[in-house]
């Protein structure tokens, strides 16, 4: 019943797509000014239609309807509600309708609040998207159909992985989503911008709203994928450098350098070309890491099952799309001087484009490295945290300074700096530095360096909040996600070199000393629980220099159905630091081995990139204010 | 001129990302362990199932051949394997040490007793960290080893009749 519902929307919004397509093109060739109320409709019904599958699917899962495989292979009847409803999107095909839902509902609403602009131009930019949402419809319907039937229906489902029922990976897909997908919408205005040659500010304007939210949303998502890994993962870290997370980090570096030149665009009529090549790499890379994650080319912690004919679409789509944008582009380029001052504010915008392309470009080589050597040389290698840590960490002291300066700039050309201002800065972070060196311990000649750079990015930042408060022309959007992105730094830096971990082995009844601290292992359970047993231990962690206590409980849960033994962290976060217990238990024998980790500011690294996302959250807010 | 050539080799590295791309998505995924074969076992060591002391590799090197085998009473495809390794049993050169991996002791006894032992030997890895030295990722998978310790083979998923015939080759 609900799968014939779902499949029968599915193809409705083929049509619907079609017909949308058809009567574009009809209405570019009549000479009104404006789009007919019939495609504004056509659009209505479209996102309407796919809103509804959506649900079905949802109701699907709510209901337990076996029939339908992909509720089957997911889901289970005694899951708590919150998990069935995320589950609709925590499989293959049910966040592939997602990625349609996103599609549509973005080609919606672009049509809509683009009034002011050129009818070329925005119908251009609807078939174009058209075609997208036509070629993931197709791809939803004969590949990876959400509403496939599995005969005879099965009593009980299959449940979902367990570290998969976690309240930050419920939310953590679609706000990816609208990050990642919703950039389509600026490919295909970029499509249409080549097409039909509206270019220069105009184009700027229409397109930045979006750029804005699917940056701000993107940024949210990574996060709540990376609290995931942080809570559920029991590894203690947070960033892996796994393909699935740089597959995510990828288009967030194209994203930020649009959202940057994009302004030198709207404001100085400048770097046309750079803009649309931008616009075409974000989706473009949101495609290929969406290939490369579904496709099974690489392996990772996101375990869609392979099926190398998904990936053959997606790589035939890809292709599609790549060389399309790339021809296009070339029959349009128009090479033009820019005539920059070195010391102007379009500069320093190009330099951040340039480090957030270097950045790119590392990511992107490290996670595609191994299917080239497997390919080219049939060897397989993995490119890890060091090879990243080494090329990125020591460039972002750089980037830092830069950052710190740029926003302080006058646009054409700079009057004057304030040398001895930003010379204060620097010595006052010197100073903070060796404070922190000084009053708690030393690290790294590197460390100090970026230390001292997030320190002087906080520093300029936060003068800078001071005197636009006092001038009373707030720009607190940008400063906002500056002085949260110093400060991210900042606290990933000190969590780094303040770290504690600690590995050893205790019976029950006894205790470990080290440094500060005691662990005393008081207690080991034996509890039932609905899908699985749990061995849970009870250790009390003692900090003699604040004498304070604190109680954390991991657990060893053994599952039944599949068989899986999975060790579950325990942690307590605090305001200023984390602690982490892991056990596992060693074979023929009493002793248990215990990972202990006290993480200093996890917290504040979270604050600080909602606060780099509440940034563009502010800035969508004054530019509607502007507008209405 | 300038721009046809940046064009040209642009969409030609397009071209070759997309080729190799594709090439790897018909290759299998990165963490196979197939190129394991040809290298040496240098280490074993593994818990007895049934009897109080410790297989290492000084067991293994007096056979000929060796046929290690990962299985577990709740692996499906464990079962549809199962027969052809008692097959194999009949193979004079050749030694079948199974590995018992992520099981209950009871269940695992069961399952011999419903469908039958083929195993000269029988070990159990119980939380599956031994196996992973051996490169398992997933149940069941075998190896086949020489005198020498070297992989010959390795079977990824369960025992074929295909592979029934190979092991025979090799072994005879």
């Amino acid at each position: 019943m609900l799968s014939n519902i779902g499949n029968t929307l599915l193809f409705l919004n083929i049509l619907l797509g079609i017909s949308i397509i058809y009567f574009s093109f009809q209405n570019l060739k009549n000479n009104k000014v404006i789009i007919s109320k019939n495609i504004y409709h056509i659009c209505l019904f479209q996102s309407t239609f796919i809103i509804i599958c959506f649900f079905t699917l949802v109701t699907a899962f709510i209901v337990s309807d076996f029939s339908i495989i992909t509720v089957y292979q997911n889901s289970h009847s005694l899951k708590p509600f919150l998990y069935k409803v995320t589950g609709t999107w925590g499989n293959h095909e049910g966040s592939l309708l997602l990625w349609v839902i996103i599609l549509t509902i973005f080609s919606f609403l672009f049509l809509l609040y683009n009034k002011h602009h050129a009818k070329n131009y925005r119908i251009y930019s609807l078939i174009v998207q058209n075609v997208l949402i036509l070629g993931f419809l197709f791809f939803l319907l004969f590949n990876s159909n959400p509403f496939s039937i599995i005969l005879p229906i099965p009593k009980e489902g299959l449940g979902l992985n367990p570290i998969l029922q976690d309240p930050a990976l419920a939310i953590h897909p679609p706000l990816l989503y609208i990050g990642f997908v919703g950039s389509s919408i600026y490919f295909s205005a970029a499509i249409a911008s080549l097409l039909t040659n509206y270019s220069g500010k105009l184009f700027a304007k229409s397109i930045k709203t979006w750029v804005l939210v699917s940056w701000t949303f993107q940024t949210l998502g990574i996060l709540a994928g990376s609290i995931w890994a942080y809570y559920e993962l029991g590894w203690g870290g947070f960033w892996f450098w796994d393909p699935v997370e740089n597959a995510s980090l990828l288009p967030w570096f194209a994203m930020s350098a649009l959202l940057h030149s994009l302004i030198v665009l709207e404001k100085r009529n400048l770097l046309y070309f750079w803009v649309i090549i931008l616009c075409l790499l974000t989706f473009i890379l949101s495609v290929t890491g969406t290939f490369l994650v579904r496709s099974g080319i690489l392996n990772s912690v996101h375990t869609f099952a392979n099926d190398p004919s998904r990936g053959i679409y997606i790589l035939i789509f890809l292709s599609l799309m790549i060389f399309v944008s790339v021809l296009l582009f070339f029959n349009k380029f128009k090479n033009s001087s820019y005539n920059l001052s070195s010391n102007s504010k379009e500069t320093f915008i190009l330099i951040n484009n340039w480090f957030m392309i270097f950045y790119l470009i590392t990511v992107l080589i490290g996670t595609v490295y191994p299917i080239f050597t497997e390919v080219l040389t049939d060897h397989k290698v993995s490119v890890g945290p060091p090879f990243y840590n080494t090329v990125i960490i020591p460039i972002i002291v750089l980037f830092l300074l830069f950052m710190s300066v740029g926003p302080q700039t006058g646009w054409i050309k700079n009057k004057s700096y304030n040398l001895n201002l930003l010379f204060r800065i620097l010595i006052g972070s010197i100073f903070i530095n060796f404070c922190i060196v000084y009053l708690f311990k030393g690290y790294s000649l590197l460390s100090n360096f970026i230390i001292i750079s997030a320190i002087f990015l906080v520093i300029s930042s936060l003068i800078d909040l001071y005197k636009s408060y006092k001038n009373l022309k707030i720009d607190s959007p940008r400063v906002v996600s500056h002085l949260a992105f110093g400060f991210l730094i900042l606290f990933i830096g000190i969590n780094y070199n303040f770290s504690l971990e600690k590995d050893f082995n205790l019976k029950l009844g006894e205790k470990k000393n080290f440094e500060n601290y005691s662990v005393e292992f008081q207690d080991l359970k034996l509890q039932d629980f609905k899908n699985y047993k749990a061995v849970i231990g009870e250790f009390k962690i003692n900090n003699f220099k604040e004498n304070s206590n604190h109680s954390l409980y991991p657990e060893i849960r053994i599952y039944e159905n599949p068989s899986t033994i999975t060790y579950e962290a325990s942690i307590r976060s605090g305001i200023l630091k984390d602690y982490y217990i892991t056990m596992s238990n060693i074979d023929r024998s009493d002793y248990y081995n215990i990972k202990f980790q006290k993480k200093p500011f996890m917290m504040w690294i979270w604050i600080s990139v909602i606060f780099i996302s509440l940034g563009g959250f502010l800035r969508l807010y004054k530019n509607a204010k502007k507008n209405y | 001129m300038q721009k046809k050539i940046i064009k040209s080799s642009i969409i030609l590295l397009i071209i070759f990302i997309i080729g190799v791309f594709f090439v790897g998505l018909n290759k299998s995924s990165i963490y196979d362990t197939k190129n394991l074969v040809g290298k040496k076992i240098s280490k074993i060591q593994l818990e007895h199932f049934a009897e109080n002391r410790i297989i290492t590799e000084n067991d293994l090197k007096k056979n000929d051949f060796t046929l290690i085998n990962f299985w577990a009473s709740w692996c499906g495809p464990c079962r549809e394997e199962h027969p052809i390794l008692i097959k194999l049993n009949d193979e004079k050169n050749l030694k079948l040490l199974g590995v018992n991996f992520k099981d209950k002791k009871s269940n695992a006894l069961a399952f011999l007793k419903d469908l039958g032992d083929p195993y000269d030997d029988l070990a159990r890895d119980e939380l599956g960290k031994h196996s992973i030295n051996f490169g398992i990722y997933g149940i069941p998978e075998s190896i086949l080893i020489n005198k020498n310790l070297v992989i010959i083979k390795k079977f990824i998923g369960p025992i074929s009749k295909n592979d029934y015939d190979d092991i025979k080759n090799i072994v005879r």
